[in-house]
């Protein structure tokens, strides 16, 4: 690994913490990721990903900026990259994974608010986050109460925090909201970047950033394999890896696991032994090094088949219709205009619990435990979560109904609980035998 | 041949050897301590002079991982006492060692309370006496024995009395925080305004009710969990409500004052299995014997 001091030194960071995080993060990862038995040869690609996820990643971001492209950060899925993408813009997904300088946040955030939120203000406030260092905007956005206040601090503290408003109901009004952010933020976009986004320009990062979520649906595909042939922590990974990584090389990479997977499938080649209980994770997003309940599963002889969260298939569900326009297309503005109710038509379908209602992600979760095989669903709430929190008990009555097994579970990003958690979680897959 | 089951709680450790009729042969219970592997393992000893032998062990309860790796990792010399060593340990959770446990008391029973030092937890069976459903206590002690053990203390009462000593109030008593800190210092300032120490007692009791009831009615679902094989003809019935008991075990199943709150709040029997406390390490026990008897088939 070469020697990045100097960069994150120029960024700002506080070197003595930053260290003291890779430290952390490389630890569990060794004993998390690399401890794992029987992963396909194609994580490779991930594990050089993971441990230069502040290195080498950061420096290419640099030298993108170094070439006058912007970097745009982001918290929340409902960000549209086709919008970065077409104005030669590069969207990150911003760090808020794991706890850190606890009471530094809590000078900004009461101390019942979830982890994820404390997380993003943690890194903020740690100095700890190069990404959110070489961002020249950051979205935030309007989806809980928690993030949307939050915001109103976040921005004492960086000077270019951009806030998107989102709708709560699936209604039109609320999906002539959506396309009006969504306009709002291509001006912001534009105006930062000095690039007008074009017909052609939004076509292309239509077609770049579908071919990511595609290269994942395969990838989602072939885990319903019995044996499936990639442990959940490793699919986790991908889907993590999803929000950093340049697209092309991203897209490049899953889809080379998929060859592989496939010739597992074939040869009947699973990470587990085919009885192994499966299960769908469903819930909050889980963002790196977030893999506390992932391991807890997965070290108690149970697999993870699925997650239905923004990091998975919530997130990734859907493509934006690529049909429109071409290279013939006269009418800029009118094409563009089709294509933005394509995007607003694809983002509007996520079924995020901020919404109400939200029936469609309850039948999404239903209908992903009958796809994936799953033997039963675990609901992941983060602490003090209010929406997911209180879907929870809808969801988990959808699922009884059904007469699949659920586990719902609330912790955070703290280990004192593991012993508990991993009680709750081997009793519920000893139910599943 | 016997079987070894164990159940190494916050509060104390039990080990139950059955015979190959799933009969209890031996039962032992010890404080946990410090140091509760050490604990375990003279507690194994203490069998071993009994003359009892076993063919595996099982071990339940918040040290059973604790306990498998040590175990395993013991020198067969120089170990602890010279202890014989069984090439066989392994671990299962107290949820289904209680469930199963209670299936050999209770071959009817759908519901288990059971309430130990620092969890409770609510089991519904199917009528396979299997897993159905479970709630448990989060991270924090709140309703469980230590709960109870501490407020007794500050009330100067015994945890063996302080159940008695609650069903003689004359009246009952509103304690709001389940907070075992903030109940601590709710029942000092009742004691400094004069209240009567039964009265605070029954309160606490009431108020660590109102939250099992509460994890049990999560679990409980009156009719479905009434449906079981009729006795005679072998095909599912519905029972009558009244039929619908609850199986309460781990220590605070001892308390008197506890099973007759549970029991009125619910409007049905709360039944309590002698020795309430060893029913996860007889389960264990248990489970121990017929994983045995499935490898050998």
């Amino acid at each position: 690994m070469s020697d990045y001091t100097q960069m994150w030194k120029d960024l700002g960071l506080n070197l003595e913490a930053h260290d003291m995080l890779l430290n952390v993060l490389g630890n569990a990862y060794k004993d998390i990721y690399l401890a794992q038995k029987n992963r396909p040869e194609g994580m490779g690609y991930f594990d050089f990903v993971m441990s230069e996820v502040h290195g080498l990643r950061i420096k290419e971001l640099l030298d993108e900026k170094a070439q006058g492209r912007k970097i745009i950060g982001s918290y929340c899925v409902f960000v549209p990259e086709e919008i970065v993408l077409a104005a030669n813009a590069t969207l990150v997904g911003l760090c808020s994974g794991a706890d850190f300088a606890v009471e530094e946040v809590e000078k900004y955030l009461p101390r019942n608010t979830c982890a994820l939120i404390k997380s993003a203000f943690g890194f903020k406030l740690g100095k700890v986050c190069p990404y959110l260092e070489s961002a020249d905007m950051v979205v935030g956005e309007n989806t809980c109460d928690g993030k949307k206040k939050a915001y109103e601090s976040l921005g004492s503290l960086i000077d270019n925090l951009y806030v998107m408003d989102l709708p709560q109901m699936k209604s039109e009004q609320g999906k002539a909201l959506l396309k009006g952010e969504y306009y709002r933020f291509k001006q912001a976009v534009e105006k930062l970047t000095g690039v007008a986004i074009t017909a052609q320009s939004l076509k292309k990062a239509i077609q770049t950033v579908n071919a990511k979520r595609t290269a994942i649906h395969r990838l989602s595909e072939l885990r319903k394999a019995v044996p499936t042939p990639i442990s959940g922590l490793d699919a986790l990974l991908a889907n993590q890896v999803f929000f950093y990584d340049n697209p092309a090389r991203f897209t490049e990479s899953v889809n080379k696991i998929c060859d592989e997977l496939e010739k597992r499938i074939q040869d009947k080649q699973g990470a587990v032994p085919a009885k192994t209980p499966r299960i769908l994770l469903s819930g909050c997003p889980m963002a790196v090094p977030n893999w506390k309940l992932p391991w807890i599963v997965e070290t108690s002889e149970a697999v993870i088949v699925g997650e239905e969260s923004c990091v998975g298939e919530r997130g990734t569900r859907n493509l934006v219709d690529e049909s429109i326009g071409g290279v013939n297309a006269t009418d800029n503005d009118e094409m563009i205009d089709k294509m933005m109710d394509a995007i607003t038509d694809r983002y509007f379908k996520v079924d995020c619990a901020i919404f109400t209602p939200n029936q469609e992600r309850l039948n999404h979760i239903v209908e992903m435990a009958e796809n994936y095989k799953a033997d039963g669903v675990i609901h992941y709430g983060l602490q003090f979560c209010q929406p997911y929190i209180m879907e929870s008990i809808p969801v988990e009555k959808a699922l009884e109904g059904k007469n699949i097994p659920t586990l719902r579970v609330e912790t955070d990003y703290g280990m004192e609980d593991a012993g508990q958690l991993k009680t709750r979680v081997q009793a519920f897959i000893e139910q599943l035998r | 041949m016997n079987y070894a089951g164990i159940d190494i709680g916050s509060r104390t450790i039990e080990v139950v050897v059955v015979n190959s009729s799933g009969e209890i042969i031996c039962s032992l219970a010890s404080d946990t301590g410090f140091d509760p592997i050490a604990e375990s393992l003279k507690m194994f000893y203490a069998i071993e002079e009994k003359g009892v032998k076993y063919e595996s062990i099982m071990a339940t309860g918040y040290g059973r991982t604790l306990f498998e790796i040590a175990y395993a990792n013991l020198d067969p010399i120089s170990n602890f006492n010279k202890l014989t060593l069984i090439n066989n340990c392994s671990t299962v959770t107290e949820i289904k060692a209680h469930a199963r446990g209670v299936a050999a008391f209770f071959p009817d029973a759908a519901t288990i309370l059971d309430i130990g030092g620092q969890d409770s937890k609510a089991i519904a069976l199917n009528e396979n006496g299997r897993v159905k459903k479970f709630e448990m206590n989060d991270r924090c002690a709140a309703g469980t024995g230590k709960f109870l053990e501490i407020m007794a203390r500050t009330l100067g009462f015994t945890i063996d009395d302080f159940g008695k000593e609650a069903l003689l109030a004359q009246n009952d008593l509103t304690i709001n925080s389940m907070c075992t800190v903030f109940a601590e210092s709710e029942v000092t300032s009742l004691i400094a305004k004069g209240s009567d120490r039964r009265e605070i007692a029954k309160g606490l009791h009431i108020s660590v009710m109102k939250r099992a009831a509460s994890m049990i009615s999560r679990v409980r679902n009156i009719e479905s969990s009434i449906i079981r094989p009729d006795k005679i003809t072998g095909q599912s019935v519905k029972a009558d409500a009244k039929d619908d008991f609850i199986v309460f075990t781990g220590g605070v199943a001892k308390n008197e004052c506890m099973v007759k709150l549970i029991s009125e709040k619910l409007g049905c029997d709360v039944l309590v299995p002698d020795n309430p406390q060893t029913i996860g390490a007889f389960g264990a026990a248990l489970i121990a014997l017929e994983q045995q008897s499935k490898d050998r088939v």
